[in-house]
């Protein structure tokens, strides 16, 4: 070769122009397991500056990737290949669809010569994740890459979040790419629209709704953390004088330690909360969507109130609540809009009330007779002066945490509410501890959860990410347990943990620093131990093994049928489910 | 007998509330799936679906009867409209449209019979598109229920075969579909 003929340069491969748009959307990190057909990807990753995070397994990377996206607002993003690989984030993304989490999932498949022809480690992933996706590509020409990677990160981000998955060939992956790289503003979506302002013509009635009610209530919801509303929505309470209260996705939009926030509604939402829901004569739900956990049962929820939905997902007007007037745009817009109009109303006597209520039911439990989740969780709360990230996984140490752990600043909570997946909170830690290093992170889990991604410990020594990880062990599926005592005579099944391990050996198994809570007087201390060490940690607190979650509305109850503590008779099976 | 129990099968079907949707969609693999999940994750049951090309070729028009409660097909069509591939989704049922649909006839009729068919035929205005010593095809057009009561008349002749394209429809006037 002579210097006055120097060859062309190489195209890329399709990986390292993916991997290009990937670093062009200013991808961080991606939380991934390798595999066969993924290799051209991951071989790609090699020279980038995107840190990989190796997980011990997929549905780890997803929940991850999801606890990324929610501490951060930005996608997370996953990689992982055919097959097995991509039906283990399966999970990981009906969570993350559930709770309008942005994700991007991208899989290794099969050579395109072999789709459909049950090649090894081939599986129809499209197909199997049409109903857990905000929307999906499978790849079919390399060429295609800079543009799909672009849609799919637009897609996943704006609107009402989800994610997305896109499907990648290793025959697309390897081979050369020759395309380039597509800008926000060249794509072409005739199908995707995205709300930003309400109804000009809504919005003044809304206004005048909330200005002309006597008990109003604010009603906030996870679309306010998505959309950043907070501050919007507390002016909107205080110019108001109206009660605040969220859901369990909503925790942190606004502070809960605020005099005018009454904390979590719904099935185990606190007393007060529901009692002033009850009472309420104007509700406006901001980036909620009267979820069958919030409204027990529908036809009795806030019957005679005045209804305001804001929503940026059209889908969820008069899906299960028939609003009075139906708001469709961003949160934070909408409510800015509503607060400029809205007057102040005359709501002393209301605000009196709901502090009477507070005083009258508030959450409590014994501090005796051995060691209680609900005291670890209080004390968690206060050691950390309530700025830490919260992560908590499913089941009642969930419902405790979301109680005792007032959450004071945005997308410093994060749960799986929609899905209720177990096994989220572990991984979701690290990925906002990845996310977020100058944060205090917490994963709050059951025995039974943090079984199911434990193995992602490893993930957490081998990265140090200084995670800390509260187990609250009762060697029971807890919540199960409580459904079969109040409502299947106490007879139960499928709940006992026995053989569980010792979660102190394990932990040091993987090399993870590990403290165990007995009694009361250990609960401090030992927490503080955790903060203080510097690396991943985990609390054991092992808990009474039969303590119940309370305030409880039954599923499917009306709020009438709230049981602020034990009831005295036997009650009914729930009609709603689960 | 499987005579009277088809003779209920359309009297049902004559009286159930049928619903015409018209799909709006990018002409892409896998809309399709998509479509029909969100009708079939709400146990609703589609009677009939056509798929074209758009007059633009990058889109397809997709025209889908179906039947069930009317909260149900709010919500679907929402759930139509949040597809990124679906453009818009739109119930017609009342509107000012035309609509039609195709049926392909098959009997096995004996040349006794053939006289009080061809009558029959001729009333629906349909064509005898294929003719053979032991059988007929008879080509009918028109609403979906004249194609039923057209079908109905021809069932005590044995209908060996039924094809129907589904329901086609387009809005009147320069509205668009």
């Amino acid at each position: 070769m002579t210097q006055d003929n120097p060859a062309p340069p190489a195209l890329p491969t399709g990986a390292e122009k993916l991997i290009q748009c990937l670093e062009r959307e200013g991808v961080e990190y991606i939380f991934g397991l390798s595999g066969g057909a993924a290799i051209p990807i991951f071989d790609a990753l090699v020279d980038s500056s995107i840190q990989l995070v190796l997980v011990r397994h997929e549905q780890g990377a997803t929940h991850m990737a999801d606890g990324y996206a929610r501490a951060t607002g930005k996608p997370g993003v996953v990689l992982v290949t055919s097959g097995p690989g991509a039906t283990n984030t399966v999970t990981g993304m009906l969570t993350a669809q559930m709770d309008s989490a942005p994700m991007i999932v991208l899989c290794g498949q099969t050579n395109r010569a072999n789709l459909g022809k049950d090649a090894f480690q081939e599986a129809d992933v499209t197909g199997i994740t049409y109903p857990v996706v905000k929307h999906s590509y499978m790849v079919r020409e390399a060429a295609e890459i800079p543009r799909i990677t672009r849609e799919a990160f637009y897609i996943a981000n704006t609107g009402r979040p989800g994610p997305v998955l896109i499907d990648i060939p290793k025959d697309v992956s390897q081979g050369p790419c020759d395309a380039e790289h597509v800008d926000a503003a060249a794509l072409d979506l005739p199908g995707y629209k995205v709300p930003t302002h309400g109804d000009p013509e809504a919005v003044a009635r809304a206004a005048d709704l909330l200005s002309a009610a006597r008990r109003p209530i604010l009603y906030v919801g996870h679309g306010a953390v998505i959309s950043g509303a907070g501050k919007a929505v507390m002016s909107l309470a205080e110019k108001l004088r109206a009660p605040l209260v969220n859901t369990l996705l909503g925790k942190g939009a606004t502070d809960e330690t605020h005099p005018l926030h009454l904390g979590m509604l719904g099935m185990h939402g606190t007393a007060y909360a529901n009692k002033a829901v009850m009472n309420t004569d104007c509700i406006i739900a901001i980036g909620a969507r009267w979820d069958d956990r919030i409204t027990g049962d529908v036809d009795e929820f806030c019957k005679h109130a005045t209804k305001i939905h804001i929503d940026i997902d059209p889908a969820e007007f008069d899906k299960t609540i028939q609003p009075d007037v139906s708001i469709l745009g961003d949160a934070r817009l909408v409510v800015e809009e509503i607060a400029a109009q809205a007057q102040p109303a005359d709501t002393e006597e209301w605000l009196a009330q709901c502090e009477t209520w507070r005083t009258r039911y508030p959450l409590k439990y014994a501090k005796k007779g051995g060691l209680r989740a609900q005291h670890v969780l209080d004390r968690l709360d206060e050691v950390t002066e309530g700025r830490a990230i919260v992560t908590a996984d499913v089941g009642q140490h969930q419902m405790w945490a979301a109680q005792f752990c007032r959450t004071r600043e945005n997308r410093h909570w994060i749960t799986s509410g929609g899905a209720g997946t177990m096994g989220f909170g572990f991984p979701s830690a690290i990925g906002a501890k990845f996310a977020r290093p100058e944060e205090e992170v917490w994963a709050v889990v059951g025995d039974g959860g943090f079984q199911m991604t434990m193995c992602e410990l490893a993930t957490a020594a081998v990265h140090d990410v200084a995670v800390k990880v509260l187990i609250i062990n009762n060697n029971y599926l807890g919540m199960v347990r409580q459904w079969q005592e109040l409502f299947f005579e106490n007879r139960l099944s499928g709940v006992d943990l026995e053989g569980n391990p010792d979660f102190v050996k394990l932990a040091e198994a993987y090399g993870v620093k590990a403290f165990r809570i007995s009694r009361p007087a250990d609960i401090d201390k030992k927490l503080q131990a955790a903060r203080e060490h510097d690396g991943p940690a985990v609390v054991v607190a092992e808990v009474v093994k039969e303590d119940n979650v309370y305030p409880m509305i039954p599923a499917g109850a009306p709020y009438t049928a709230m049981l602020v503590d034990r009831p005295k008779e036997r009650l009914e099976k729930p009609v709603g489910s689960t | 007998m499987a005579a009277p129990e088809l003779a209920d099968d359309i009297d049902d079907r004559t009286r159930a509330p049928m619903h015409s949707i018209s799909v709006y969609v990018n002409n892409k693999p896998g809309v399709l799936v998509r479509v029909a999940l969100v009708f079939a994750r709400r146990g609703y049951n589609i009677e009939s679906l056509v798929v074209s090309p758009a007059a633009r070729g990058d889109f397809s028009r997709m025209t889908i009867t179906c039947s069930g409660d009317p909260e149900t097909l709010e919500q679907i069509i929402k759930q139509l409209e949040k597809l990124v591939d679906v453009v818009h989704a739109t119930d017609h049922t009342g509107d000012a449209i035309y609509e039609t649909e195709i049926a392909l006839v098959k009997l096995r009729a004996s040349l006794a019979e053939r006289t009080q068919i061809l009558q029959i035929a001729e009333h629906y205005s349909a064509k005898v598109v294929d003719y053979s010593a032991d059988s007929l095809i008879l080509r009918s057009y028109g609403s979906s229920e004249k194609l039923d009561a057209f079908t109905d008349l021809l069932r005590p002749f044995g209908l060996q075969e039924l094809v129907r394209s589904g329901k086609i429809l387009m809005a009147r006037g320069v509205r668009e579909t």
